[in-house]
């Protein structure tokens, strides 16, 4: 993979030798390839939201689906961003809503219920995928209550905050009485500029 | 050698690769030895800025000496010399460079292409920060280039330790500048919005300035504690209201300057819903920054007031309260820092035993682990406050 990026360096930059190991675990590969499929399904249940209808014998749904997609689309994005645990979450709840719209059109007059069985597999299936990727991909910020190091002797003065503040106190005065030497000086200036006719 | 090198969003890697060399004569390379994680280089690891390539080496807070030298740095520098490598590649002999407006050099951009369509002018070349500002190889790294080295360099003294010196590249005077532009009077009051490294430096640079009160914002209990260490009163924002409280500490009027230390990635709180708005629209790509930090800092600051942005953003940023800002007559100063503006000032503070900078270190680790400190600086673990690493 590197030798693309090496292509595109610009000519006497360093160029990757040996690559090392990547940060990115199994969950992360898995979170990515399950935000692409979102996004692929999303789009067709947005956009064809007839054949989908069609395929499981429930016409008349074609809004729900369009829903559906939209939903499917925001939860692919989010799966493939930094915040991907919070995505996957949400993939999660979206596989109940998806089994729970696929079973209220598990009837029996619904001459296409076989494909409902099978589409109630594959959520299930997915839903799997969806929650061992959310429980792998955990953030790993310390909780609130976690105890944590504090740095009170860091002041980063060796000489001692007051001292700094003194030091500050002093040159402001100093800048003070310049300023206003430099002030009545300036005025005297001016004064004699506008006595000139 | 070894170097960190981004491969895509959240993915650092050790890797090795070919050695820099000398590629004009206004060059240097430098044997790198110590060099830092700064809280900008989390937003190239979650991708919010533009620009990146996989295999840019990463890095732009470096120290070390001098081992080579192009024919046209004209003795200004020497093998063997101790040298802190500013984040800002510099000419020096441009109009901006003479203005010491060092991080708007007209030069040194090598894409200058980019950053003419994207920001309307282009402005410094940057070591290891997306090819809007150049594309140039990084610092974390065991040897760095560094481009017109006669100008870019900032000559350190020996005895002083790398961990006491490093941050003059620029954490510190990046503080030091957001202070210095506040144009801090004795009876002010300052607000310090962040306590991650900038903000430690701004706390300590608006006590140098002469503040009379600094108060600083953030929700880490480490972070606040070093704060009240350099002198600030500190606010937590997850437990109580920051406008109210500054309102409380300022008997209604507002602090007279406000520093935001935090920039694009504010912190997301379902009791703010503009950050929840801002985080949604971010992951569409419908804005690119989260400028909480900006909508409080207008509302809350004292009409006349100054804001100070040392904080990064990177491109459009929604609903400023432009109304609040106007009325009130708020003069608003950022930009990135102009290094060598403020060095022989930073220099002499830090010779002289006024501060030391080190203060800021928590963790120190070899290069190799550097892929895994990116994890635990942005997951806030370990209460790590700031990443030295050693090649």
């Amino acid at each position: 993979m590197f030798h693309f990026s090496n292509i595109v360096r610009t000519k006497g930059d360093p160029e990757i030798v040996k690559g090392g190991p990547s940060l990115k675990q199994p969950a992360d590969q898995l979170a990515r390839a399950l935000g692409w499929f979102s996004i692929g399904l999303g789009v067709v249940e947005l956009f064809a939201p007839r054949r989908v209808t069609e395929t499981l014998g429930m016409e008349g749904r074609e809004t729900m689906v369009r829903a559906f997609g939209v939903r499917e689309i925001m939860s692919g994005i989010m799966s493939l961003s930094v915040d991907k645990n919070a995505g996957l979450w949400t993939r999660v709840g979206g596989d109940g809503l998806d089994a729970a719209a696929l079973l209220s059109g598990l009837t029996s007059d619904n001459p296409k219920k076989g494909n409902i069985a099978l589409a109630l597999l594959m959520v299930g299936g997915i839903a799997v995928l969806d929650y061992r990727a959310a429980q792998d991909t955990k953030p790993r910020r310390p909780p609130r209550d976690a105890r944590r190091k504090l740095y009170p002797n860091r002041s980063g003065f060796p000489k001692g905050i007051e001292s700094v503040r003194t030091a500050a106190r002093q040159i402001a005065a100093h800048a003070k009485t310049h300023l206003k030497t430099h002030a009545e000086t300036n005025e005297v200036k001016q004064g004699d500029e506008r006595r000139v006719p | 050698m070894k170097a960190l090198v981004w491969h895509g969003k959240e993915d650092i890697r050790c890797d090795t690769v070919t050695d820099p060399e000398i590629q004009d004569p206004r060059d240097a390379i430098i044997k790198v030895t110590s060099c830092a994680i700064c809280g900008s280089d989390l937003h190239l690891f979650h991708n919010f800025i533009p620009g990146m390539l996989p295999g840019d080496i990463m890095g732009h807070e470096t120290m070390g000496e001098v081992v080579e030298v192009g024919s046209g740095v004209n003795g200004k520098l020497k093998k063997g010399d101790r040298v802190v490598v500013p984040f800002t590649i510099i000419c020096g002999e441009c109009e901006q460079c003479k203005r010491g407006n060092f991080s708007v050099c007209e030069t040194t951009n090598r894409k200058r292409h980019l950053a003419d369509k994207v920001f309307g002018h282009t402005t410094a070349g940057l070591f290891g920060y997306t090819h809007l500002t150049g594309g140039y190889p990084g610092g974390q790294a065991e040897y760095l280039r560094v481009p017109f080295a006669d100008a870019t360099h900032i000559k350190v003294p020996a005895g002083i330790p790398d961990e006491q010196l490093l941050f003059l590249s620029d954490i510190f005077p990046t503080g030091w500048q957001a202070a210095a532009q506040c144009d801090i009077e004795p009876t002010d009051t300052v607000a310090i919005w962040g306590c991650g490294p900038v903000g430690q430096m701004a706390i300590r640079s608006a006590i140098l300035l002469g503040a009379n009160r600094v108060i600083a914002i953030d929700c880490l209990p480490e972070r606040l504690s070093m704060a009240e260490a350099g002198g600030a009163t500190t606010i937590n924002f997850e437990t109580e209201s920051v406008v109210e409280r500054l309102q409380e500490l300022t008997d209604g009027r507002g602090p007279e300057k406000c520093i935001d230390c935090v920039g694009m990635e504010a912190h997301v709180m379902p009791s703010l819903p503009d950050t929840l708005l801002d985080r949604a629209k971010q992951m569409v790509m419908a804005e690119s920054d989260r400028p909480h930090v900006l909508r409080e800092m207008i509302y809350v600051c004292r009409p006349g007031g100054i804001i100070s942005v040392p904080g990064v953003y990177s491109g459009l940023s929604d609903m400023l309260p432009m109304g609040a800002f106007m009325n009130k007559g708020l003069t608003m100063r950022t930009g990135q820092t102009h290094v060598n503006r403020w060095t022989d000032d930073l220099l002499r503070r830090i010779e002289e035993g006024e501060i030391d900078p080190s203060f800021v270190i928590t963790h120190t680790v070899p290069l190799a682990q550097g892929p895994e400190m990116y994890q635990v600086f942005r997951d806030k673990r370990e209460s790590c406050v700031k990443v030295v690493l050693k090649p």
